[in-house]
């Protein structure tokens, strides 16, 4: 069937560049456009500088008022994992993030399924349920749910903090809705007149076309376990072993008030896996926000 | 080798009875009561205008929607209360819902996969589909990577490879260009003759209804206005509404004064049925097909207003005075002798073409 054509060469343009005055002219437009975010970018990017630079700093230098480490003392980095079981806090930091992501998951995407894709009677209802269980502050609950979890033998553990996010997440429940909303009818119709059965389309077609949200409130997740600095400390402020990174870096700073160095030295280790997340799912994240942001 | 063989249940006809769906929130029926027998094999075509409730009916046909009263049978099971995956029938939809995600390959074969048929089958029954539809070379690609015709041609392949016992379209050509959809007109006809495998097939497009089914049903308002041959429809229309919907130009339909046992039109008489003043009857509906009214040089007088050459043909659109009230007529004649725009001519009525229908009701008068 495919006739074997010639190919004929590409044709070689060069593209002409505007004239000196037009691109200075642009090149000045396009920084007063962005004037003022250049300036918060500024405001917001400094002190994370602050921290870098500091880092790299001998303790007498990050009390004086020079801003540039002289000599760079990368010991620092090392110094941290001596003084502190950061591999310990990271491990458990991982397992806060991923169990309760993968709860949190588990329990909140069969519910948006439900309040945005079956018809059932109350489902407006439900939906409004949902909605109050966002409002309501956790300071609210904070104390009956201590005391619920110390009678059940769990504080002094991070189960407190993961085994919620099997009975699903408001805000998560929400943003995926919202979503699911917007994946047309037909693509479930299509399955369901193909041989699936409902469950079957939440695994074979919703959590496939829905994947860029689905990232995005697993990232949201793991973010918020992550950086979480009440909850650990709540339920595991009395047993060292279970703390996480947010929490063994408050400490760690409270045990070596001076040394400023060691304490963004550790910072800096602990934000980092955040940072290359960040980077790393940046597409998904971005994409998931903005698409469950539109609608609805 | 065929990728429809003969299955262990041959008769796969369809029966609505007195099916009716009501939308909750509505009170006026989507489908009224339906009484519809698709015997097996046929291709059928549901048309009719926007919101009468075509689509409807397929979806309940395919479990997609509750049926509110009444039943639906394909072959001797009654479905009324079937999942959509136990009713062994596969549907085409408008917009094809094929999953972006997957190849080609892994579309048509999605059903099969489903039904947890092994990989080499699978590959061996998406090869076959593949070949008849020609798209072999497109098996690796996604569907955003493929032209309309090619999405539309995968999206019937996913149902064929199922060969179940009956296929639904809704409109399954309305998104692909005019010749385009000409071509696979032609292609689904050839294709479901070969594979006779029932076919409900909805469409508005009455020119797609025409020449696809074995037997049209047109519906207005959730009911059925007649069900029968493309040719019964066209020639023994039973109302007016049919005949105005059934056609492209439409019928010209005048309301005409009885006099006697006929009508009066420019200068002509044109007998009516003896029913047709049986009753009292004082003005009747009387309709012409374009083909019906020739240009003469006597005949209603008219003024041209627009000409559309379609090839050998050319449509008249006239402004006539016709029984004291300006009415727009339709004449179709040879592309030679088309007048100009703005030219007076004469449109001469052939009586024995006339459709005769009440003026209250609607309904045909049939020459008893
Ligand atoms: N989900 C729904 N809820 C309420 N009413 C509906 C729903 N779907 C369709 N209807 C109504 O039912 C009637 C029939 O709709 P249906 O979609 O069957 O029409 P159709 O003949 O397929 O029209 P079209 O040619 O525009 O596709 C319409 O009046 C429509 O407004
Ligand atoms: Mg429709």
């Amino acid at each position: 069937m495919t006739s074997a054509t010639a190919k004929a060469q590409p044709p070689t343009f060069t593209r002409r560049k505007p004239p000196a005055n037009v691109r200075r002219r642009r090149f000045l437009v396009t920084v007063a456009d962005h004037s003022f975010l250049i300036a918060a970018a500024l405001v917001f990017l400094a002190p994370f500088v602050f921290i870098v630079l500091t880092a790299f700093m001998t303790n007498d230098q990050a009390l004086s008022p020079d801003l540039w480490p002289h000599p760079f003392r990368f010991q620092n980095f090392a110094d941290v994992f001596s003084e502190a079981p950061l591999w310990r806090y990271a491990l458990n930091s991982l397992i806060y993030g991923g169990l309760a992501t993968l709860f949190l998951l588990a329990s909140s995407i069969p519910v948006a399924y439900a309040l945005a894709k079956l018809r059932w009677r109350g489902r407006e209802a439900a939906f409004l349920i949902v909605l109050v269980a966002m409002l309501l502050p956790p300071q609210v609950t904070v104390i009956p749910v201590y005391v619920m979890w110390a009678k059940l033998h769990l504080v002094g553990s991070l189960w407190p903090l993961i085994l919620p996010n099997l009975l699903g997440d408001a805000f998560s429940i929400f943003l995926l809705r919202q979503f699911f909303l917007t994946i047309p009818d037909e693509y479930l119709d299509a399955a369901r007149v193909d041989g699936c059965g409902e469950f079957r389309i939440l695994t074979t077609v919703v959590l496939r076309l829905a994947k860029p949200a689905i990232a995005a409130v697993a990232l949201f997740s793991f973010l918020f376990c992550f950086n979480d600095f009440f909850g650990p400390l709540l339920y595991t402020g009395e047993s060292p072993d279970n703390w996480t990174l947010s929490v063994g870096l408050a400490q760690f700073r409270t045990v070596h008030q001076v040394q400023w160095n060691l304490t963004m030295a550790a910072t800096l280790i602990v934000i980092a896996p955040v940072v290359v997340l960040f980077f790393l799912a940046q597409r998904a994240f971005v994409e998931g926000v903005t698409l469950t942001g539109v609608k609805g | 080798m065929r990728p429809a063989e003969p299955k262990g249940c041959p008769l796969a006809d369809v029966r609505f009875d007195h099916a009716t769906k009501i939308y909750p929130g509505t009170d006026a029926p989507a489908v009224d009561a339906l009484d519809l027998h698709i015997e097996d094999g046929e291709f059928v075509v549901l048309v009719g205008p926007s919101g009468s409730g075509k689509t409807t009916a397929l979806r309940m046909l395919a479990g997609l929607e509750e049926v509110d009263d009444g039943a639906i049978y394909i072959g001797d099971r009654d479905v009324t209360y079937l999942a959509p995956k136990k009713r062994d029938v596969a549907m085409v939809f408008q917009n094809y819902a094929l999953y972006p995600y997957l190849t080609v390959e892994a579309n048509i074969g999605f059903p099969l996969r489903i039904a947890g048929i092994k990989k080499e089958e699978r590959a061996r029954r998406v090869r076959e589909v593949a070949e008849l539809l020609g798209l072999e070379p497109y098996l690796q690609r996604k569907p955003g990577q493929l032209s309309g015709g090619q999405r539309q041609r995968v999206a019937m392949g996913r149902a064929i490879v199922r060969e179940p016992s009956v296929f639904l379209m809704d409109e399954p050509l309305s998104n692909l260009d005019a010749q385009l959809r000409v071509q696979m007109r032609a292609d689904i006809a050839a294709l479901q003759s070969r594979l006779g495998v029932t076919t409900v097939y909805v469409t508005h497009d009455q020119a797609e209804a025409m020449t696809l089914g074995n037997r049209v049903v047109v519906m207005s308002d959730g009911h059925v206005q007649q069900c029968g041959p493309p040719r019964e429809l066209y020639e023994a229309p039973v109302n007016t509404f049919v005949a105005g919907f059934i056609g492209s130009p439409a019928m010209n339909l005048l309301t005409l004064p009885v006099e006697g046992s006929a009508v009066r039109l420019g200068g002509e008489r044109v007998p009516v049925p003896a029913g047709a003043t049986s009753n009292g009857r004082s003005t009747l509906v009387v309709g012409f097909r374009p083909e019906a009214l020739d240009l003469a040089t006597e005949g209603i007088p008219a003024e041209v207003e627009v000409v559309e050459e379609v090839g050998a043909d050319a449509y008249v659109f006239c402004v006539a005075e016709v029984a004291g009230e300006t009415t727009k007529l339709v004449a179709r004649t040879d592309w030679r002798s088309a007048p100009e725009r703005g030219a007076r001519v004469k449109l001469k009525p052939q009586p024995d073409e006339a459709h005769v229908f009440d003026l209250e009701t609607g309904e045909r008068i049939g020459e008893t």
